[in-house]
């Protein structure tokens, strides 16, 4: 049948007629990358421009739709060596991008004008101690209204903005003490340049701006890293399906082209992309990712199967149904927005202090105003007073004292494994003392793994190699071990039953049982097993779920982390048990339904637990959502991510670890800065309140504290290093140096790959 | 102190000339891809 490749969802078209695409390259690692992907696009027929974002590891093509194709330019890719996936931009990482370009240029002018009117300050500060005549003074602070109110007015857009939405919302945040102080700086200093007096603020009030400026511009930049990254890794996942089109032609379309009422071929070993019933042909479903059950169902036509499971053995085609007809996905999507209601909105560090922050600050202001005036001092005393507390005690360090931590310890994080959906997301896994663990692809391996004990390794061998040539999901389990990757020539697969190929002379069969005509071993609890034989030989091959090879270890140090953990799984109770015997898990329930998952969340959470929940599975998602904190390994469904407040790459469990270790240290990093930010204004608000502030002290204190607050975030970067007092078993040292963590589980774990992501991440250096 | 009279104008303007031509290298997307101009620097291949 021939197959036709559609990419238009893909393409856009220049009114010029030149085409363009984006696409997410994985693999790219060097500047020669660079120089062999461009040129060797730019070199084909038809292609006007080949360009590599290696930042972003996005490649922008435009070429001319009449001589070349976007699957052509795919395909040169590949010869290149690289493997390339159209990307189609979402409309959220491009106002993130329009908004940092917008916040870069707020950040110019405030540096800007920081600087030249700190030039003008300096002059006037060492003036005002030397021989400086008062015209000079004056000239030097109009200059300085001049330069600073415009460009407090432009960069302070973004605190007057959000400040203003929330006193129209009658709430209070950080923005609102920062508005009120620019503002108030900005008049006084105004006021005071019309009365020829020695000193002004505009200095203060524009520095204010450009710290807290860079604090927002690193919070924004951190969230648009991962979310880059984030949407490169779901390009790379993304799925193609075969449509079958109404003149029986068959198209590969991206999933998300795919509508109601299409007809698409799912073949053998391959995801069914959405839900639908079938039309034809029998097969056998593994909904491990959506239920968690590992047993196979056997459907045939009329029976419904969900998207997200696994085809079995044989070829269905299927009709696509619309959503919102009573399916599975319908039923973990009611949970989840009933879960993500309830879930009780955690207030945020930094809300928390701003909270406390605004009124005290205020108060105080409002309080010198008054000492001074009962002193017996002049209104313009009293009010110069009040406003130098409102000017020193302008949140700097405390707006940058948590956004700076963040930073690094998302960098941190990343290099370790995980990335973040969220920023506060650090603080609530921090707070976790339980963590409850999905079982299938969460402790174990999403892969099925072949066991080789007790057989003979050229055997082995054979019966791998012949298994490249199937598409049954436990045939490719035994692909994987396949040492020589070259499928025997000649093979042949009969469709639910097995291939057989002649090898060396003699015929050699892998498959069932009957099919290889041996007999039937008795099937015992997660092992399913498959059959080879060859001239005369036989072999019973188990192929079992295996737990992540760092399991164990990472489990027993959570322990001793003084976490508590228990398993919630879909599976059987026989699938389950075990599992939690290895790991040493006393805790474990099997069989629950996403409602029931939730429920035992609900109760955890009642006895006052902090929960992270570390799952996988579709009917994970609500449960995810449920919890105080959630992390998915990245081959969970595409909406349990969604719900996750991280994700994990790898195989291992390691970054389970290494997260909880990180965000801990975080946090208190966090807390210290929020300390360091309340000694500065404890020490600060005395001098202000006596009416001592210069300018002089003003941009000495401001810029000092910020910078302590910076510096001290900077030491997050530690948390999880190599060099730190980790013992040597410790998975998350044994992560930093690349190393495996512990003696693997089966001894095969290392063969298995997940579709390229491998511990680095997929085809991307982890970004500093 | 008449000098101030040419300098502080200078001084601004060339201020004024360094935040333009932040703005003009903004604009020209000359952020976009820091890393990979970092390795592009390196190449000579635009050199005949």
């Amino acid at each position: 049948m021939a197959e036709t490749l559609d990419l238009s969802q893909f393409v856009a078209h220049a009114p010029s007629g030149a085409a363009h695409m984006t696409l997410a390259v994985e693999g790219v690692a060097c500047a020669g990358c660079i120089r062999k992907i461009e040129s060797g696009l730019t070199k084909l027929p038809g292609v006007i421009d080949a360009r590599l974002n290696f930042t972003q590891r996005r490649l922008a093509v435009d070429w001319r739709d009449n001589e070349i194709g976007a699957a052509d330019i795919i395909q040169a890719v590949e010869r290149i060596g690289y493997r390339a996936h159209p990307f189609a931009p979402e409309r959220a990482e491009a106002d993130d991008s329009r908004q940092a370009k917008r916040l870069l240029k707020y950040l110019a002018v405030a540096g800007f004008a920081a600087m030249n009117v700190m030039l003008l300050s300096i002059s006037v500060w060492s003036g005002n101690v030397s021989d400086m005549t008062q015209e000079t003074r004056d000239l030097f602070h109009w200059l300085s209204a001049l330069i600073a109110l415009p460009a407090a007015a432009y960069a302070g857009q973004p605190f007057f903005q959000s400040a203003w939405r929330a006193l129209r919302a009658r709430q209070l945040n950080m923005d609102v003490p920062i508005t009120v102080g620019v503002t108030l700086a900005l008049s006084l200093s105004l006021y005071e340049t019309a009365t020829h007096a020695e000193q002004a603020y505009f200095d203060s009030a524009i520095m204010l701006l450009f710290f807290l400026l860079c604090g927002r511009y690193l919070d924004l930049a951190m969230r648009r890293k991962t979310k880059v990254f984030a949407g490169n890794l779901a390009s790379f996942k993304a799925e193609f399906v075969h449509r079958l089109d109404a003149d029986g032609a068959l198209t590969r379309v991206p999933l998300s082209a795919l509508r109601p009422g299409d007809r698409v071929l799912v073949r053998p070993g391959e995801l069914i992309p959405a839900d639908g019933a079938i039309l034809t042909g029998a097969s056998a479903v593994d909904e491990s990712l959506v239920t968690g059950e590992t047993t196979g169902r056997a459907v045939a036509p009329g029976a419904t199967v969900y998207a997200g499971s696994t085809n079995g053995s044989g070829a269905i085609t299927l009709k696509v149904v619309a959503a919102g007809s009573g399916t599975l996905i319908d039923e973990v999507e009611r949970l989840l927005e009933k879960a993500v209601a309830a879930k009780s909105r955690t207030v945020r560090l930094a809300d928390r202090a701003s909270r406390l922050y605004a009124p005290l600050v205020h108060g105080a202001a409002a309080l010198t105003g008054i000492a001074w005036l009962v002193a017996g001092a002049s209104l313009h005393t009293a009010i110069v007073a009040a406003i130098a507390v409102l000017i020193i005690t302008c949140p700097c360090a405390l707006a940058l004292a948590i956004p700076a931590v963040q930073v690094v310890a998302a960098g941190q994080l990343f290099r370790s494994g995980v990335i973040l959906n969220s920023g506060d997301a650090i603080e609530r896994m921090a707070e976790a003392d339980t963590i409850v663990f999905d079982k299938t692809g969460t402790l174990t391996l999403p892969e099925l793994v072949a066991d080789d004990q007790a057989i003979d390794p050229d055997l082995f061998e054979r019966a791998a190699r012949l298994a490249l040539s199937s598409h049954h999901p436990l045939a490719k389990a035994l692909a994987r071990r396949a040492r020589e990757r070259l499928p025997y020539p000649g093979a042949i697969e009969e469709s639910g039953r097995g291939v057989r190929a002649t090898v060396d002379g003699r015929e050699a069969r892998l498959g069932s049982a009957s099919f290889c005509g041996v007999a039937d071993a008795p099937a015992a609890g997660e092992t399913s097993c498959i059959y080879f034989a060859y001239g005369g030989r036989a072999a019973v091959i188990p192929v079992r779920q295996s737990l992540r090879s760092d399991a164990v270890a990472v489990v027993r140090a959570l322990a001793k982390r003084g976490l508590a953990m228990m398993v919630l799984s879909g599976d059987r109770p026989e699938a389950v048990g075990p599992v939690a015997d290895r790991l040493g898990l006393k805790l474990w329930q099997a069989g629950l339904t996403p409602a029931q998952k939730i429920a035992a969340i609900e109760a955890l959470k009642a006895q006052g637990r902090r929960v992270l929940m570390v799952g996988d599975g579709l009917n994970d998602a609500p449960a995810l959502a449920a919890a105080h904190a959630s992390l998915s390994p990245i081959t969970a469904a595409h909406l349990t991510q969604t719900q996750a407040d991280a994700v994990f790459l790898g195989e291992r469990l390691a970054p389970v670890l290494g997260a909880v270790v990180a965000t801990r240290r975080a946090r208190a990093l966090m807390r210290q800065n929020l300390a360091l930010a309340a000694i500065y204004n404890a020490l600060a608000v005395p001098i202000a309140m006596a009416g001592l502030v210069t300018p002089l002290i003003a941009a000495v204190a401001m810029s000092g504290s910020s910078i302590l607050v910076t510096l001290n975030a900077l030491r997050a970067r530690a948390a999880i290093s190599p060099s730190s007092s980790a013992p040597a078993d410790d998975p998350v040292a044994a992560t930093d140096r690349g190393l495996p963590a512990s003696a693997s589980e089966t001894g095969c774990a290392a063969f298995v790959g997940h579709d390229g992501v491998d511990q680095n991440g997929v085809g991307m250096e982890p970004v500093s | 102190m008449n000098v101030l009279i040419y300098l502080v104008p200078l001084a601004l303007l060339l201020g004024f000339a360094g935040l333009a031509g932040f703005m003009w290298t903004l604009k020209n997307g000359q952020y976009d891809d820091l890393d990979g101009d970092a390795l592009r620097i390196l190449r000579d291949d635009d050199i005949a």
